[in-house]
């Protein structure tokens, strides 16, 4: 076997089963590894219990069983400065943010990557189901999971190929989640049987999101309409809708047909949510967007224009199309090969090409030929 | 895997004959000591010596004013809480230090949200309080005075003679934190006037969870610890006569003569890493002084630019233990309030020192890797910061 010992790898451990295995595995590989649990967000309770106490117990509970070192850092400002102040500007701005992309950029694979680091850490590894291989030139190449139903490159994908340098994926290569409860419990860690963590991490497992999000963000009532001017009730706030949502607008059956109702688009100056029938309604298909803040996991050069697959969103399949990308690479029209539906501003266009994630943008605006829906 | 040990100010390893006197006594004299049969007397016989040994080592005016407790913070919990208590209707005002012991200051505050009146007596940047300011708190209705022999984030001592002097006539009470000072000074409270006094005995090769009040007698107040007649009525609980032992094993080894060795070879302990990291060229400073009345064992450093979680961590995955604060929930440090007393809560220091701490079995090689550590760390963090 490769002599790793001299390989310092830094694992960000959650408490989770998935990162707890990443370490187990690394570590049979005979790597030096290093466990650090980080915490990015306060939330103490009123007990002044905080549940990043009870995670951090179980991270120090695998890494003395796998025999490793550990300890922890403290993100809470980065995250609040760099990932939440965003979280909320966005939703100030009528969009629908993807924290979790942020978070990754900007705190897992930055301040995180920076204290690792100084830590003479040669490589930091993580939980995430992704896979990532480096070709003769050095470049790196993100690809899906193995278990395509666990890929979470799409979260990886503002990543920059100097980022990524320093990562390791020790877990994507997993056919199955199931594989790594098997370790887990072969190696009698204590997170075994641990729940998977759902949601953002500052809204918790339960997700009051309008709960949470009003005590951050004044909510407006206004205006529910259709396109045609037809008001059909109120809005809570407009910040509490997304592009495509058909839950929790209170719209009953017209009498005509039993279709259900759609949020298709925000005006933020009026304050007007608007709506229409039908899952596939007109209003909701777009045939390109425009999107920046642009990330490419490698310096491959693709040039200017080029076909290749997207997702719009984390839960959906890929899309044909093709990428044009403005003189100075700062903007990108993306027009799909077919009409898309619910093309959300905030939400990140992450580009395949085949398994491989090249990399992704933010979405601006979404069109139907020359007109700009959603009007947010 | 820990190699290199620099934290005795934290607590020291039990010494060969520590270890081997508590064996003996949890093997063969497990009888309770308050118990009438030859076993209890057995018992009682072991811990009335141990008592006097002890008492000995203080000069204590007899053996009768040591209590046994479980440590440092019960015995200045002890003496703050139940001083404040039997004695409030003659004052309500305490003084003390800023740069107390977290077993000073918690009880203190406590007391008061119930209405005592405490001052903080602010020190200096070598972490010394002034004899001036100490005076000027000084009021009719003080109750009691409570400061500590000498710091155990920076070694500073404190004036205990002088205090005890102006006191002697006034109607507070004096306790002393002695925790740190006990293994390396020698104590006299009748010449230094001390009316209380706590240490531990772990911080000297005994065992945790084991320590003593002294308590001069005619200072009465009711037990902290409430429960059977133990130690004359003034703490409950069977005596742990093993670890008493041990603990006595711990003092006896501890002559004036040993512990003036160990002052001046910790002293030339301090001078040697401040001269090796200097060689190294290591941008740091001392928090504390290195010459006057310090105790010798502690020395902390404030290594310029470089954060005490990184230094501590990095120190640790190179097999070094230093201390680098107390460490609260998940990733954060509590700045020290200590460091915070010295140099104001905006200086660098806060953020970047680290406390190392000699003892009985640090050696010289223990200090060449130390420095060695800190250069290269240093050196790397320059190389990333470039990187980055």
């Amino acid at each position: 076997m490769q002599d790793n010992s001299h390989t310092r790898v830094v694992v960000g451990m959650s408490g989770g089963v998935d990162s707890s295995v990443v370490a187990l595995r690394l570590k049979q590989q005979g790597y030096d590894v290093v466990g650090v649990f980080m915490k990015n967000w306060d939330d103490t309770d009123e007990n002044g219990v905080c549940t990043a106490t009870e995670d951090y117990k179980d991270v120090a509970k695998v890494a003395a069983k796998i025999g490793i070192p550990y300890y922890s850092v403290n993100f809470e400002k980065e995250y609040w400065d760099h990932v939440f102040t965003y979280f909320l500007d966005e939703y100030k701005k009528g969009r629908t943010p993807n924290p979790d992309v942020i978070c990754n950029k900007e705190i897992k694979f930055k301040a995180f990557l920076d204290y690792a680091l100084e830590l003479g850490a040669d490589y930091i590894a993580t939980g995430h189901y992704a896979q990532l291989t480096r070709d003769a030139e050095g470049h790196n190449h993100l690809l899906r999971a193995v278990d395509q139903n666990k890929d979470q490159t799409y979260f990886l994908s503002q990543l920059s190929a100097e980022q990524l340098d320093r990562v390791m994926f020790p877990i994507g290569d997993l056919v199955k989640k199931t594989q790594v409860r098997e370790m887990a419990a072969e190696a009698g860690l204590a997170t075994a049987k641990k729940p998977d963590s759902m949601g953002i991490c500052f809204i918790g497992e339960k997700g009051q999101f309008k709960d949470f999000l009003k005590q951050y963000l004044p909510a407006k009532p206004g205006k529910m309409m259709t396109v045609d001017g037809e008001v059909k009730g109120e809005h809570a706030g407009l910040m509490y809708y997304t592009i495509g949502q058909r839950r929790g607008l209170g719209i009953g059956g017209d009498g005509v047909d039993n279709e259900p109702w759609f949020v298709i688009g925000k005006d933020l100056k009026q304050n007007i949510l608007y709506v229409g029938k039908g899952y596939h309604n007109p209003h909701l298909y777009a045939t390109h967007l425009s999107a920046s803040d642009i990330h490419w996991v490698n310096t491959i050069d693709r040039g200017q224009d080029f076909h290749c697959t997207a997702k719009f969103r984390y839960r959906q399949k890929d899309t044909g199309v093709t990428v044009h990308l403005s003189d100075d690479g700062q903007q990108v029209t993306v027009e799909f090969d077919d009409p898309a539906r619910a093309i959300t501003p905030g939400q990140a266009v992450v580009f395949y090409d085949g398994n491989e994630c090249l990399g992704s943008a933010i979405i601006d605006a979404a069109y139907n030929q020359q007109r700009e829906l959603q009007l947010v | 895997m820990q190699e290199i040990y620099l934290d005795n100010a934290a607590t020291t390893p039990m010494s060969p004959a520590v270890l081997a006197e508590m064996t003996d006594k949890m093997a063969h004299v497990y009888g309770n000591a308050s118990t009438l049969y030859g076993l209890g007397r057995e018992a009682h016989t072991v811990m009335e010596n141990s008592r006097q040994v002890i008492a000995d080592s203080i000069h204590a005016a007899n053996d009768e004013e040591i209590i046994f407790t479980s440590g440092g913070s019960e015995s200045d919990n002890t003496a703050i809480t139940q001083t404040a208590l039997a004695r409030q209707d003659l004052g309500k005002h305490i003084i003390t230090t800023a740069i107390e012991h977290e077993a000073i200051l918690k009880p203190l505050k406590a007391l008061e949200d119930q209405g005592f009146d405490v001052t903080y007596l602010p020190v200096d940047q070598q972490g010394r309080i002034s004899l001036d300011d100490f005076k000027a708190a000084l009021r009719d209705d003080t109750i009691l005075v409570s400061i500590m022999m000498g710091n155990n984030e920076v070694g500073s001592r404190m004036p205990i003679h002088e205090i005890g002097e102006i006191l002697k006539d006034h109607q507070a009470w004096f306790h002393t934190d002695a925790v740190q000072a006990y293994g390396l000074l020698d104590i006299d409270v009748q010449r230094d006037h001390i009316d209380m006094l706590s240490t531990s005995a772990h911080k000297l090769n005994g065992p945790k969870m084991m320590g003593f009040l002294y308590k001069r007698e005619g200072i009465n107040f009711p037990s902290f610890v409430k429960g059977g007649d133990q130690e004359k009525k003034r703490r409950a609980g069977t005596e742990n006569v093993p670890a008493i032992a041990g603990f006595a094993t711990a003092v006896k080894a501890l002559t004036p003569a040993v512990k003036e060795a160990r002052q001046a070879k910790y002293h030339d302990f301090k001078q040697y890493v401040v001269d090796g990291l200097t060689q190294h060229g290591v941008d740091f400073a001392v928090n504390g002084s290195l010459t006057g009345e310090n105790l010798n064992h502690v020395l902390n450093l404030w290594i310029k630019g470089v954060s005490t979680y990184v230094m501590q961590t990095n120190l640790d995955l190179a097999g070094i233990a230093v201390s680098g604060g107390s460490a609260c929930t998940a990733g954060s440090i509590e700045p020290s309030h200590v460091l915070t007393a010295m140099f104001g809560a905006d200086s660098p220091r806060i953020a970047e020192s680290i406390r190392l701490s000699f003892g009985a079995y640090t050696t010289q090689d223990d200090l060449d890797a130390f420095i060695q550590n800190v250069a290269a760390i240093v050196e790397r963090l320059k190389h990333t910061s470039e990187v980055k």
